[in-house]
Order: C-alpha cells, then structure tokens, then sequence
C-alpha cells in the first residue's frame, strides 16, 4: 500500500518542489532523487508477489474524494479560462458540459455508501508492467530533459522564456498522474488522474508559447475533454445501472450494463491514444521540447489511452463494439504508416508511427481474445522503450544540426557515432525481425487471424510500410557521402545516463522477452481469461537463435577493412580525388546527391488524412451506436 | 521425412539446384532470343571466378551486410524446409532482405543508393501479398507450420487460387525479373547500371548470387506447398510457375515503379483480399 501510494503522491510533491527551485544543482538533485525512487518504486513492486496488499487507506475515502472533487473543479475554472481568454468556445462548452455530467454523477451518489465501498486502487500485473514502464522509461525523460533543456535555454532556442522550474514540475505531476491512473480502480479516481494528464499535456504542449504552440496545445485540449467527457458519461451511466463505480466490476460485468460505459471509455481511450479521427493532436504536440513528446509518445499519455482499451477489452470482445474498436485502430495503422512514409521530417516521421502502431494496440484490444491481448501488452512494452530512445535521440540531433530532417542527418553515423548506433538500436527494435516490435506485430497478426481474419488486410499492407520507411532511414544514418568532421562533444552527461540506459532496455528488453511474457504479460492474461496467449512452442527458441545471429552482427566489425581494397564509388565519370564529385562531360565538376523516396506523385499526407478523419469519425459513430444498442 | 535429413538436403542441395535453375533460366531466354546461350553450369562457374577476384569495396563494413544477407537467407530457407512457423520464415526472409538494402546503402553511390530504395519499393510491394498467402494458408489449413499445411489432405490451390495467382504475380517481383527488375537487372547497359549490386564485387558478388540460389529453391519450396498433397504435381507446378516467370521476364519491359508498386497492391487487395473474404464468409 506505502508503495502504491508512495509512487503516486512523491512525484506530485517533488513537482510542488520544484515549483519554488529556480536554481539549476537543487532541481537537478530533486529530479534524480525522484527518478531513482520511482524507478526503485516500480521494481520493487514488481517484485512483490502478487496479491499486493492495498487495505488501508491513511486518510478517509471521503476526505480524498472531496479532495479530488476541489481540484477537479480548479482545474475545471482553469480550462474554462484558458476557453474563453482564447476564444476558443468550443472548450469552454465541453468543460461546462463535463462537469455539469460530474455534478450529476455527484448528485446521484449523494449519501450513498457503496459507492465509496469498493476497492480504490488495484494491482495486477498489467498495472506493474504499466508502472515500470512509467518509472523506468518516464524517469528516464525527466533526467534526460535536465541536460536537454539547459542547452534548449541557454544555446538552441534563447528566444523562449525560460520557465524551467515550470516545466519539470508538470513533468513530474504528469508522472505522478500516470502513475494514479494504472493504479486506480475507483472510476472517478481513473477519471481524476485522466484530467490531470490531459491539462499536464496542455500546459506542456503550448510551453513555448509561439503561435503555432498555443494553437496545437488548444487543439490537444479539445480532443481531449472531448475523451473526457465521454468518460464522465460513462461513469454516470454505469453507475445509474449497476450501482458501482469499480473499473474491475465494470469488466466482468454482462454486456447489458456493461457494454455502453465500455464503449465511451474506449471513445475517451481512443481519444487519448492519438487515434484516427484524433491523431492530430498528436502530431500537432511536436512542438513542445524533445523530452515531452518523448514523454507523451512513450511513457505516459497515449500509453494511458491503450491502457484502458487493453483493461476494457474483456468487455467488448466479441461484440460490435470491439468491432468497431479493432477498425478503428487497424484503419490508423494503415494510414499512420502510410503517412510516415510520405515525410521527412524526423520527429514528424516518428509520430506517425507511433500513431500506427497504438493502431496495432488498439486492435488488438478490440478484437480482445485472450491472445491479442497479450501480442497488445507486448506491443505497449517494446513500443515505449524504443519510440523513447528514438525521440531523444533525434532531440540531441537537431540540437547539433540545428535541424530535424531525414535528408540532412545522412553519415550520422561518422560524425556522431554514438547517438546514430543508439538511433539504429530503436530502428532496429521497432522494425527488424526478431526483436520487439516485430515479435509483437506477428502475435497480433496470429490473434487477429483466429478472430477477425478480414482485419488481417491491415497488418498485412501496413507492415508493409513500416518496413518502407524505417530502412530509408536506417540507410541515411549508414551511408558515407560528405567527408564530415565529428562533432565533438556529442551528448551531456544527463543525456547520455538517459540514452545509454534506454538503449540498454530496449536490449534487454528484446532479449529477455520471454521472461517478461512469463512473469508479467501471461499471468495477466491468464487472470482475466483463464488462458493466455503465447507464441507457439519451438519458436521462442528459434527466435533466439535468430536474435543472437542478427547480434553478432557489430562483432563482423572487428575485421574491418582486412583484406579489402578500398575504391571510389561508380559515379558514371571521373572520380574527383577524395570528394564525391565527378568530372562530367565538358571537364565540368558535377557534385552528387542521393535523396529518399517520399512517394509525393502516389501518397498524399493531406488526403491521406481526411480519409483517416472521415473514416474514423465514422466507425466512433458506428460504436458508440452499437454501444447504445448493446449488439 | 525428418525434418533434420530435409534440412541438412536443403543445405546441401539447395545451392545446386539454384545453380542449375539459374543456368536453365539463361539458357531458355537465350533460346527465347534465338541465341545459343551458355552452358547449364555458367553460373556455377561464374561465381567460381568471383571467388577468386580481388575483393574491392567502396566502404570497409559493406560487405559484412552482405554476408548477414547470405547467412539469413539460408537461414530462412533452413527455417522453412525444417517446417517452422510460416510467418517466422516471412520475417527472417524480410531481415535479411533489409541487410542486403542496408548493404547497399553503405556503398553510397548514387547507383546502389537508388537500386536499395527500389529494393526496399520492391518490398512493400511484395510484403503485403506473401503475408497474406500465409493468413490464407493458415485459413485452409489451422496451422501455420509448414509441416503441417504439407500434411494437408486435398490440393490447397483448390480454396486458394486467387492467393495463389497473387502468389506468382509477387514470385516475379521477388525474382527481379522483368517487368520488376527496377532495383537491379542481369544486363548492366541502363541507367540503373547494375542498380543494388554496383558496388559489389568478388566474393560479395559471389555471395549474393549463391544467396540467390537459395532463395529461388525456397521460394519454388512455397510454391510447392500450394500441391504438396500430391508430391509430383507438387514439383512439376513449381517448375512450370519458375518457366513462366522467365517467360514473362524475356516478353515484358521494365515498368516504373509506381505502376509496379500500385499493381502490386492492387493484385494483393483484389486476388489475395478477394479469396482470404470468400474463406472468412464461407467458415
């Protein structure tokens, strides 16, 4: 219980903390002290077997709940305000409409003892593999940001007021939040902690305050009290039916009372996850500094959208609801990595495919068998420790190169050596065989096929692109054209604690798979369903095999250049010494460049994602309708 | 049979058969051409010679992504003839297909630079089709071990012709014949020069075509599967599905890749959609 509570509570105060620490050495030990308690936090509990004792609370429910019910509405005036100082009505109508549908919900429950009568917060081991996702991965970002957003203020960008002390304390709340939000059972709880990260993601999306941030930030807010007042309804309307607030009763209950709240939480989860009506504000979020997209990408956020679909999925399997759950993040896995194909913009092409690949997660929690449940965890896990790194990574890039473009980051792999093999370690994570992602894609692809084998088609042409647009960039980062002096100091030392150790979870990770599905994801799924899901017998082994193969890969290196004789490259002319230029026709001096395919004459990002909106809008339609009717 | 005695066969035997495939196919489209040809063991003999020319590269590491490439794809077919997991044998098929790009790719010349992206153009358009010929397999047969759809009573072929139409029309991307050969072509008189392979040489080169070898036996050995419950059948098909890639290779010319990549997708969503939606509503 002191855990559970400890993980939750002791970010929200170091972020109070930090709130009054304008220098830079007291921040940086409170930030460290925090990520190394969380981390501590989040292993232990893992460690701690199962069932974990959660009686007991300090202080009374009650008291919490008005507690809570006070900051929900400061933060609520709070929105309003930034509505109307914006202009922005549409926010100011979709708070008022929310707390008036929270009001309700207060006023049904008025004396009502059962209501506080459930278990308040829950453990399982979905929860712990969330929790050590969060301490590990979102813990690393706030170190990371230490050394990042020093440079961000004092060399990158001096024109952005430096409001430092701000920023790390909403990191911190944000990580608390999360942690609340894997925690809670109590409906109002979850919902609590929901609005926190959604107001969290404004304030930091919109941290730079130019007119293209405050607009994204505006956008973000919208879709996501759109999500949260689909959530309010349905706390209201499950607890009008069934007389409990329990995020577990909710999801064992019967479809007749279950299956419309479960539908508008997945609305609100899908919200959150950046989904295809939604992925805007997602992509929009790029704005803000590396470390909160990093955070928002990995760790927390769009994480928390999926996590409620993959909790919610027993209750929809097999319904039209799931259905239509399971389209609408097959349709966003086609068009996300479609659209990732067509731009070359780095961060850009990486939330594309995290938008794509929360897709995969969001079918899978859809279709919800008791296999695509356990391919969706894994999907969650590997996705948050490689899309990390990658973020990072390419953050420290465009501090370098004063740019985030695919084009210009060609040689990387000469001029930063380490932070490019840090970059093909995450590409390789989330797209070459026998590591994470791929592992993840093919058992969601073997649980899609027993179910839904029609939603196949998705996988099938999506991974496809995947593949597309991952080894273009991988290849840019090889390749060898301009002779470029190494930058020398690459990364801080903040940064590289961050990057080397994300770069050794994303290892780890991969490697020790099989361990993290028998201790975490299989119990889990087991619990819910009775049975899990697993790759078959003889593969795992094969699939090692195949892993230490595709590992020896950097030790071919050691032999580098013996018995080689090195030429110039064919250039179709003179070979112009030790540049690669040619002597062309006419003894004129030809430079040579290579550029990527982005496919402009045969995708289109712009229609591509109308389709993706008008698509997506939609099958929410159709779901929350099926939902309506209980088909 | 054991599958440890399959396996060690196609170790063996596999590069000989691919040898003498590779040969056939050259001296058919010389005939096709009304030229002579050369003789059935040319290309034996040609990677012979490779072996023993000087090893010249642009960059130091390159050839390493090849030898990754040879090691895979043997590995792959190994998977395959072993009868592991379809989908298995499609993903390491992908890994080391994205070595030999990522091989490509560190030569840095313009003229491998643009063979690997088509290479990599190629892919996608492939992918999605050989996916899906595992999905329909899997449909007819519950299984997606190769040992157990080769056990299957009655011609797969039967329940899967579109997916096995779309099977070939992917066959003939795979191979980069014409009209696919856009990342790399046996003649080097083009604007692609030799596209993927330019800057290899020697034993790399070596290596490459001896990967190949490998791959056509293994992807016959998948034709192979759509009759494997008649053996003979089974075998003649694959060498007809292989003379008629080379038909088509020797009648076509090369398209753009756009109109390769969107037919290709467009044969995958009408062929390959088409039967796997007829299976799904016939269950």
């Amino acid at each position: 219980m002191t855990l559970v509570l400890g993980l939750v509570l002791i970010p929200f105060l170091a972020g109070l903390v930090l709130l009054c620490l304008r220098a830079d050495l007291p921040r940086r030990v409170v930030v460290v002290g925090v990520t190394v308690a969380v981390c501590a936090g989040s292993i232990a509990l893992a460690c701690v077997a199962a069932p974990v004792n959660l009686e007991g609370l300090p202080v009374s429910r009650h008291g919490i709940h008005l507690g809570m019910i006070v900051i929900e509405a400061l933060m609520g005036l709070y929105v309003v305000y930034v509505g109307v100082r914006s202009r922005h009505y549409l926010i100011v109508a979709l708070m008022v409409a929310q707390g008036a549908v929270m009001g309700w919900f207060e006023w049904l429950a008025r004396g009502d003892v059962t209501a506080d009568a459930g278990q308040a917060l829950f453990v399982d081991k979905f929860s712990v593999v969330m929790a050590l996702i969060n301490g590990i991965v979102g813990g690393g970002i706030c170190v990371f940001a230490l050394g990042y957003m020093r440079e961000y203020h004092t060399k990158a960008h001096r024109e952005v007021p430096d409001r430092r002390p701000f920023f790390f304390a909403l990191l911190l709340v944000f990580m608390g939040a999360m942690f609340g939000l894997v925690f809670a059972n109590d409906l109002p709880w979850l919902f609590f902690f929901w609005e926190i990260t959604t107001l969290c993601s404004f304030l930091l999306i919109g941290y730079t305050q130019t007119e293209e941030a405050k607009k994204n930030s505006l956008r973000a807010l919208v879709m996501n009290l759109s999500g949260g007042l689909t959530f309010a309804l349905a706390i209201v309307f499950f607890y009008h039916d069934a007389h409990s607030v329990e995020l577990q009763k909710l999801i064992h209950s019967d479809h007749a009372l279950a299956l419309l709240p479960a539908a508008l939480l997945c609305f609100a989860g899908i919200t959150k996850a950046a989904q295809c009506p939604f992925s805007s504000w997602l992509l929009g979020a790029m704005v803000a500094p590396t470390p909160v997209s990093a955070l928002l990408h990995s760790s927390t956020m769009v994480k928390a959208g999926v996590y409620l679909v993959l909790r919610l999925a027993p209750a929809i399997t097999g319904t039209k609801v799931g259905l239509m759950v399971a389209l609408v993040g097959g349709v966003t896995f086609l068009i996300g990595s479609l659209e990732a194909i067509t731009t070359s913009e780095a961060k850009r092409v990486l939330a594309y495919s995290t938008v794509a690949n929360l897709g995969l997660v969001v079918m899978c929690g859809g279709i919800g068998t008791s296999q695509a449940v356990w391919a969706g965890v894994l999907l969650i896990i590997f996705h948050a420790v490689a899309k990390c790194l990658l973020f990072l990574c390419v953050g420290v890039v465009e501090h370098k190169l004063h740019s985030r473009n695919i084009e210009d980051m060609s040689g990387l792999i000469l001029y930063m050596p380490k932070v490019a093999v840090m970059m093909l370690i995450g590409m390789a994570g989330m797209s070459l065989a026998p590591f994470g992602m791929l592992i993840s894609k093919w058992a969601a692809l073997k649980a899609v096929v027993d179910a839904e084998p029609m939603m196949c088609v998705f996988i099938a042409f999506g991974s496809a692109a995947t593949l597309f647009f991952w080894v273009k960039w991988m290849g840019k980062l090889v390749e060898v054209v301009r002779p470029q002096t190494p930058v020398v100091h690459e990364i801080s030392v903040d940064e590289s604690v961050a990057l080397y150790g994300l770069s050794v979870a994303t290892f780890l990770a991969c490697l020790l798979f099989p361990v993290l599905s028998r201790q975490f994801i299989e119990p889990y799924v087991a619990g819910v369903y009775g049975q899990s899901g697993s790759l078959g017998p003889g593969n795992t082994i094969i699939m090692m095999i195949m892993m230490v193969l595709v590992m020896l890969f950097p030790f071919s290196f050691l032999s580098r250049g013996r018995g080689v004789k090195l030429v110039d490259p064919y250039l179709g002319g003179a070979n112009v010494e030790g540049s690669p230029a040619f002597t062309g026709s006419g003894d004129a001096v030809e430079n040579m460049t290579m550029r990527n395919y982005y496919m402009g004459g045969v995708l289109n990002e712009l229609w591509l994602s109308r389709a993706a909106v008008a698509g997506g809008v939609a099958l929410l339609a159709a779901m929350i309708a099926f939902g309506s009717f209980i088909l | 049979m054991n599958p440890w005695i399959r396996l060690i066969l196609y170790l063996v035997f596999a590069p000989l058969a691919g040898c003498l495939l590779a040969g056939w196919d050259r001296r058919v489209s010389a005939r096709m051409q009304s030229r002579r040809g050369p003789p059935i063991l040319q290309p034996f003999y040609d990677v012979r010679k490779l072996w023993q020319k000087q090893n010249l590269a642009v960059c130091p590491s390159q050839n390493y992504y090849v030898l990754f490439f040879l090691v895979l794809v043997i590995f792959t077919g190994a998977l395959f003839f072993f009868g592991s997991d379809l989908l298995l044998v499609i993903f390491a098929l992908t890994t080391a297909s994205i070595f030999f790009v990522m091989g490509a790719y560190k030569a840095s010349s313009p003229f491998s630079f643009i063979g690997a992206e088509r290479e990599l153009i190629q892919m996608m358009a492939y992918e999605p089709m050989v996916l899906l010929t595992a999905v329909g397999m899997y449909m007819v047969t519950k299984t997606f071990y190769v040992d157990g759809i080769a056990n299957q009573k009655g011609l797969l072929v039967l329940t899967l012709p579109g997916v096995f139409l779309g099977f070939v029309y992917m066959l003939e991307i795979k191979f980069r014949k014409s009209p696919f050969d856009l990342s790399s072509s046996h003649h080097a008189h083009q604007e692609l020069v030799k596209g993927i392979t330019t800057e290899f040489s020697g034993r790399t080169l070596a290596m490459i075509e001896v990967a190949h070898w490998y791959e056509s036996v293994f992807l016959l050995g998948w034709v192979y599967l759509f009759f494997a419950s008649s053996p003979i059948l089974g075998v003649v098909m694959s060498l007809l599905v292989y003379g008629f890639v080379v038909l088509v290779d020797n009648v076509f010319a090369r398209l753009k890749w756009q109109s390769a990549l969107r037919s290709a997708w467009v044969v995958t969503a009408v062929l390959g959609v088409g039967n796997i939606l007829v299976l799904s509503l016939w269950r």
